[in-house]
């Protein structure tokens, strides 16, 4: 008879994790071949289109990096909630906030001031749109106990219903045929492109920029180093004297705003008006998440989570048009990937050994 | 099966990473019989009777039921060869019914309404060792001493022929401990087996028909009670005599460092567990508080240090006011602090040792930079803190859950006291610690007295307490039965005072407990 | 006006019959003391398989049988990753549901715009369906919808009155203390996932094969999200999640009835979601045991744990 003993790693070495990594990835990847063949796709051709529509082709590669925008910006800012183990799974609610903030400011103020002040603006108030939604459950977690993950989720679909009231109703524009869409933003709140791609370029600097200013605070600050031991130990952070209400708040305006900065540079760069919520985002929210789970929570790492699982999404809707799969494909590919990711981290984690025979 | 007649342990063996729990140990304990388990916090008791039940497996050695040897690979096989266990820190789901709770366990509860249905076996056993429990009531609304009850119930529904008890009078009040032994003694007589877990020597000599001593895991002696006096179990315990008292330089108390003033704190529950306790610590005084745990030393000190509201009363610090402020502000006034569970209080097990090295002193000018922290400074910091205060470690870049409990806490103490504080306030310092980790971090206590420092000093432990502290607080239910000076005799006489006895005038009293 | 009433009161009971299916698995998930985020997931593959296989048999009801067998199975993933591998429950519970949205995506492709040639249709009980107004809207439902009320009762009475329910309690409340009993407490979360699975996936039936006729991609349309809220607006109560359930799935029937009125359809799809807010808000105002949470819900248990 076989059974498990499981006990704690001592030490964790770099290269160890790193190994454990690509072993999953590897493992998730053949998983995902199965169920391919499963569903009557020969993988190999699959994989070599996913392959080939993200990274392998310049218009591609363009489009992997406009995903990657959003998904940077999120998973950077839900990177650091989570160190301090708090739960946000609401980035994408804030994210709409966000949109939902800037948008206002450029059809408001938009016209009558120029580019260099209104985008600035908008991002302004997009960051604070989403740390106004993020707030709210740091709030009813340390006002009322309210656990996050609940509250969260909530307030995702609160928002979404939100703005499609908005859209249909008040917002609604004259001008697009009865469609449920605001106006177009002027010319001066919509954000410049890279030549010949979607990538919105302000928007990229902002993320990249932020993800390593982020990186910078949580490992070389006092506030950082009170973020982990909040993490790490909550009874420890009580006693050493660190504000939990503060530093929980902090964070989730901190993720929240970065969901709502990703929000702005999806209605400024690529839509130009609010329209249906899953229009905005195509679940960056929940895409983040793995983002940050696979960068093993370190802002800068992000970055090169961000841009694989945008490759994933670009890829996916590549073989959605040449091999006819539907638009769920993608989220076959990024949840046996974190399934296999987290099975990594428990090796990682722990040792694992197989004892045969009787017990004891 | 058979009734569970005798019971022995042959040579277990069994290590924490790296750690021997229990090194080789044999026992045997038979029916009618209380068998002491004696040994100080950390000596291996508590493992090996976790083995017995099935929660951790022996790395070596065996196991025999009446002779046959047998297997228990979980507390279901444990169970069903006739053995029970009381838990220290009690097993019962609190939101839960006590006869919700019996019924989990009960290996013959019914399938459909339990709790209809063993119902009246409960009562029945209940009412047999006057018990008193109502059935219907949920566990968070008993006192310790009933939840205990209803651990016993629990295990003799099940027809256990062997009762394990870990440090069962730990949580109770001294009534509740006469009502015990009681019980105890009932059970004898029906021909049950009992293991007492304990390291009060009166405990174990008032009860036990024989005694096994443990000390650093390993059996140091067998002995029928009777047979030997409490200076020779003590000696067996801690291998070494128990000394009673110390001389020490007497230093004159001249500044007054904190002054408490009628404090009262309400506990975890919302009712009060400090009712208006006043006293003062002076610099170059250690200032002791003992006590059975749970009656309010945790909220005291947690009071004192911003972790809990004073809800009446003044607490001040060099004679500022610090009552109800911050824990950083209590802190910045001169206050340390190291903490009882220095695990789940004291570190954060996955940071390294230079981060959890200046936990609490982070944001001092010393180690950092405007917002930044200086990683430099710190390193330093903590290489000299580990030398000055013998910390083994291979590295300082090494995370904190891998130091052993001594280690962990020779690097928490010595924090607190690389602060240089005004005061210190240490929870039971040397709980669960070997001898000679103990004598050192009383050292240091020492010295830091010496220094002009002022100890606030909560121990259950009475040799740390007679050892170390200049004047002696009893707490009882919330409240000082007195504070004796170290030269005071009336410091015989210091049991009846933990059970609640106050201000006894000198030489009164009857029994000297220890 | 009484047949508008009538009316509306029926499509009521079926809006609410698959919010209440898949509220009573996760009660049960989740009274065990884990979170199963994947609802939405389980749903989608269950209303997937029940397509295709009465698609292919042609009996609705081997369907359903199916649809709980794929249900199961895919909720051992969650299982797995929880309780075998202590897993983070928020971020493996978000695996679930982008797998199994994805899978039914996948395996449903062949039969988008497929009707079903029969269905599983409404059931008239003998005699009380002829009681007047009480009759029509009680007594002539789809099965799944008296399966739905019995399972409820059922599932309250196991949590309540029998020693499974006593364990499956235990464990989400305090694990270590199950185990020291002498009971497996993975065996008893993985049993409580698992039956999660397929109560959610009978909700996915009833929307393949009853409520509707056919598959499309996104035919769960978050109703697994708002069992998610449902479970805690029923405060883990089997009997509250029937009257919980339905009130959600008026909300739902009155979104567009109302919107001629000037009542923002929106608005009323938000009020489930901020309803339970409430609950929990005036809960925790109160008395924070009064809420009844299990008290290590979605805290990883490892057994022998120093």
């Amino acid at each position: 008879m076989l059974h498990f003993k499981v006990s704690d790693r001592e030490q964790i070495s770099a290269l160890g994790t790193f190994l454990t990594l690509v072993l999953a990835l590897t493992a998730g990847m053949v998983a995902i071949g199965l169920l391919f063949i499963i569903s009557g796709v020969n993988p190999f051709f699959a994989f070599k289109k996913i392959f080939s529509g993200s990274f392998g082709s310049l218009y591609g590669f363009k489009e992997t990096i406009t995903k990657a925008i959003p998904l940077i910006l999120i998973g950077g800012g839900l990177a650091v909630v989570f160190k301090a183990k708090f739960w946000n799974i609401g980035a994408e609610g804030q994210l709409l906030m966000g949109a939902i903030f800037g948008t206002w400011v450029g059809l408001n103020w938009g016209p009558s001031l120029p580019a260099p002040v209104i985008v600035p603006l908008m991002f302004l108030a997009g960051f604070l749109g989403g740390a106004f939604w993020g707030l709210i459950p740091a709030i009813l977690k340390l006002r009322f106990s309210i656990n996050e993950v609940i509250s969260t989720l909530m307030l995702n679909y609160i928002c979404a219903e939100f703005l499609t009231l908005l859209i249909v109703g008040p917002w609604k524009s004259p001008k697009k045929f009865g469609f449920p869409y605001t106006d177009d933003l002027p010319d001066s709140a919509i954000l410049s492109l890279l030549p010949g791609s979607r990538i919105h370029t302000a928007t990229l600097i902002v993320a990249v920029v932020a993800v390593v200013v982020l990186t910078i605070v949580i490992y070389k600050t006092r506030f950082g180093y009170e973020v982990r031991v909040i993490g790490e130990n909550p009874d420890a952070a009580k006693y050493a004297g660190i504000d939990f209400s503060r530093t929980t708040m902090l964070i989730m305006v901190i993720s929240g705003g970065m969901a709502g900065l990703a929000g702005v540079g999806e209605v400024a760069g690529i839509h130009h008006y609010l329209s249906y919520p899953d229009s905005i985002s195509s679940g960056y929210g929940f895409t983040a998440i793995i983002v940050a789970w696979l960068a093993k929570l370190n802002p800068i790492y992000v970055i090169f989570s961000g841009i694989f699982f945008a490759g994933i999404l670009v890829g996916g809707d590549a073989i959605q048009i040449s091999l006819g799969l539907p638009a769920a494909t993608v989220a076959v590919f990024n949840g046996t990937l974190l399934i296999f990711l987290i099975m990594g981290d428990f090796f990682t984690k722990n040792k694992v050994r197989i004892l045969a025979g009787e017990r004891g | 099966m058979k009734k569970i007649e005798s019971l022995e342990m042959i040579n277990i063996s069994k290590s924490f990473q790296g750690v021997r729990a229990n090194d080789n140990i044999s026992m045997k304990v038979s029916s009618g019989e209380i068998l002491g388990l004696l040994g100080e916090n950390g000596a291996g008791k508590t493992t090996l009777m976790n083995i017995l039940y099935g929660i951790y497996q022996p790395d070596t050695g065996e196991i025999r039921v009446n002779g046959q040897r047998i297997f228990i690979d979980s507390p279901k096989a444990s169970i069903d060869h006739g053995i029970g266990m009381v838990h220290q820190h009690f097993m019962l789901v609190q939101n839960h019914t006590v006869i919700e709770n019996i019924a989990l366990g009960y290996a013959h509860a019914p399938k459909l309404f339990p709790q209809k249905k063993i119902r009246q076996r409960v009562v029945s056993f209940s009412e047999k060792f006057n018990f008193n429990i109502d059935p219907e009531k949920k566990v968070w609304q008993l006192s310790a001493g009933e939840q205990q009850r209803v651990e016993i119930v629990k295990a003799l529904i099940n027809g256990a022929g062997l009762l394990i008890l870990d440090e069962p009078t730990s949580v109770l009040t001294p009534q509740e401990t006469r009502d015990f032994f009681q019980v105890l003694g009932k059970m004898r007589e029906d021909g049950q087996m009992i293991i007492l877990i304990s390291h009060k020597l009166d405990e174990i000599k008032r009860l036990c028909d024989r005694v096994t001593v443990l000390r650093k895991g390993q059996v140091v002696g067998h002995a029928n009670a009777g047979q030997l006096d409490k200076r020779s179990l003590a000696r067996m315990m801690i291998g070494r005599d128990v000394i009673f008292s110390f001389s020490r330089e007497k230093i004159p108390r001249k500044e007054k460092v904190l002054e408490v003033a009628d404090v009262r704190v309400d506990g975890d529950k919302g009712y009060p567990v400090v009712n208006g306790i006043s006293f003062e610590v002076f610099r170059n005084e250690i200032f002791g508080i003992a006590g059975v745990s749970g009656n309010g030393q945790r909220e005291l000190v947690e009071a004192i240090t911003g972790l809990r509201m004073v809800t009446h009363g003044q607490i001040r610090i060099n004679d500022i006011d610090i009552t109800n402020q911050s824990p950083r502000k209590i802190h910045n006034t001169g206050v340390s602090h190291v903490p009882e569970e220095r695990i789940r209080f004291g570190i954060a097990p996955n940071l390294f040792i230079y981060e959890n090295a200046i936990l609490k002193q982070h944001h001092q000018k010393k180690f950092s930079r405007r917002a930044f922290l200086a990683y430099g400074r710190i390193k330093a910091h903590t290489r000299q803190l580990i030398k000055d205060f013998q910390v083994a470690t291979p590295s300082i870049n090494v995370q904190t859950k891998n130091l052993s409990g001594g280690n962990i806490q020779k690097l928490i103490l010595g924090r607190e006291i690389a602060d240089k504080p005004d005061l210190l306030v240490a929870s039971h310092p040397t709980y669960g610690l070997d001898v000679g980790a103990t004598e050192y971090l009383r050292n240091q206590l020492l010295k830091l007295r010496a220094e002009g420092g002022a100890v606030l000093l909560v121990s259950e432990d009475l040799e740390e307490i007679f050892e170390l502290c200049d004047r002696i607080a009893v707490i009882f239910q919330g409240s000082f039965m007195g504070i004796l000076e170290s030269d005071d005799p009336r410091i015989a006489d210091i049991g009846m005072m933990m059970a609640g006895t106050r201000d006894l005038k000198a030489g009164e009293g009857a029994d000297a407990s220890l | 006006m009484e047949e508008i009433i009538i009316s509306v009161v029926q499509r009521t009971l079926v809006a609410g019959t698959p919010l209440l299916l898949g509220t009573i698995g996760e009660i049960i998930s989740e009274r065990s003391g884990i979170l199963n985020l994947g609802v939405e997931g389980v749903m989608a593959v269950g209303a997937v398989t029940a397509f295709i296989v009465t698609h292919h048999t042609g009996n609705p009801w081997l369907g359903l049988c199916a649809a709980i067998v794929a249900g199961m199975l895919i909720s051992m993933v969650h299982a797995f990753a929880s309780v075998s591998l202590q897993s983070n429950q928020v971020v493996s519970g978000l695996a679930l549901p982008m797998l199994g949205l994805g899978l039914a995506g996948l395996l449903g492709k062949p039969y988008v715009g497929k009707p079903l040639a029969i269905k599983i249709n409404t059931m008239p009980i003998p005699f009380l369906s002829d009681i007047p107004i009480v009759g029509p809207v009680l007594f002539n439902q789809s099965p799944f919808f008296y399966l739905a009320i019995l399972l409820a009762i059922g599932v309250w009475f196991m949590l309540e009155h029998t020693l499974l329910g006593i364990r499956i309690r235990s464990a989400g409340e305090n694990p270590k203390a199950t185990e020291t009993q002498g009971v497996n407490v993975s065996r008893i979360r993985y049993l409580s996932v698992i039956a999660a699975g397929g109560f959610s996936a009978m909700a996915g039936a009833h929307l393949s094969t009853s409520y509707s006729r056919s598959w499309i991609e996104g035919m769960t349309a978050g109703r697994g999200w708002i069992v998610i809220a449902l479970t805690i607006f029923a405060l883990w109560n089997p009997l509250r999640a029937v009257f919980g359930a339905f009130l959600f799935g008026g909300i739902f029937v009155l979104q567009y009835m109302l919107q001629p009125l000037g009542i923002s359809p929106n608005f009323l799809a938000m009020l489930p979601y901020l309803a339970t807010l409430l609950v929990l808000l005036v809960g925790g105002l109160r008395d924070s045991r009064r809420l009844n949470a299990p008290a290590m819900l979605a805290e990883p248990y490892r057994r022998g744990e120093r």
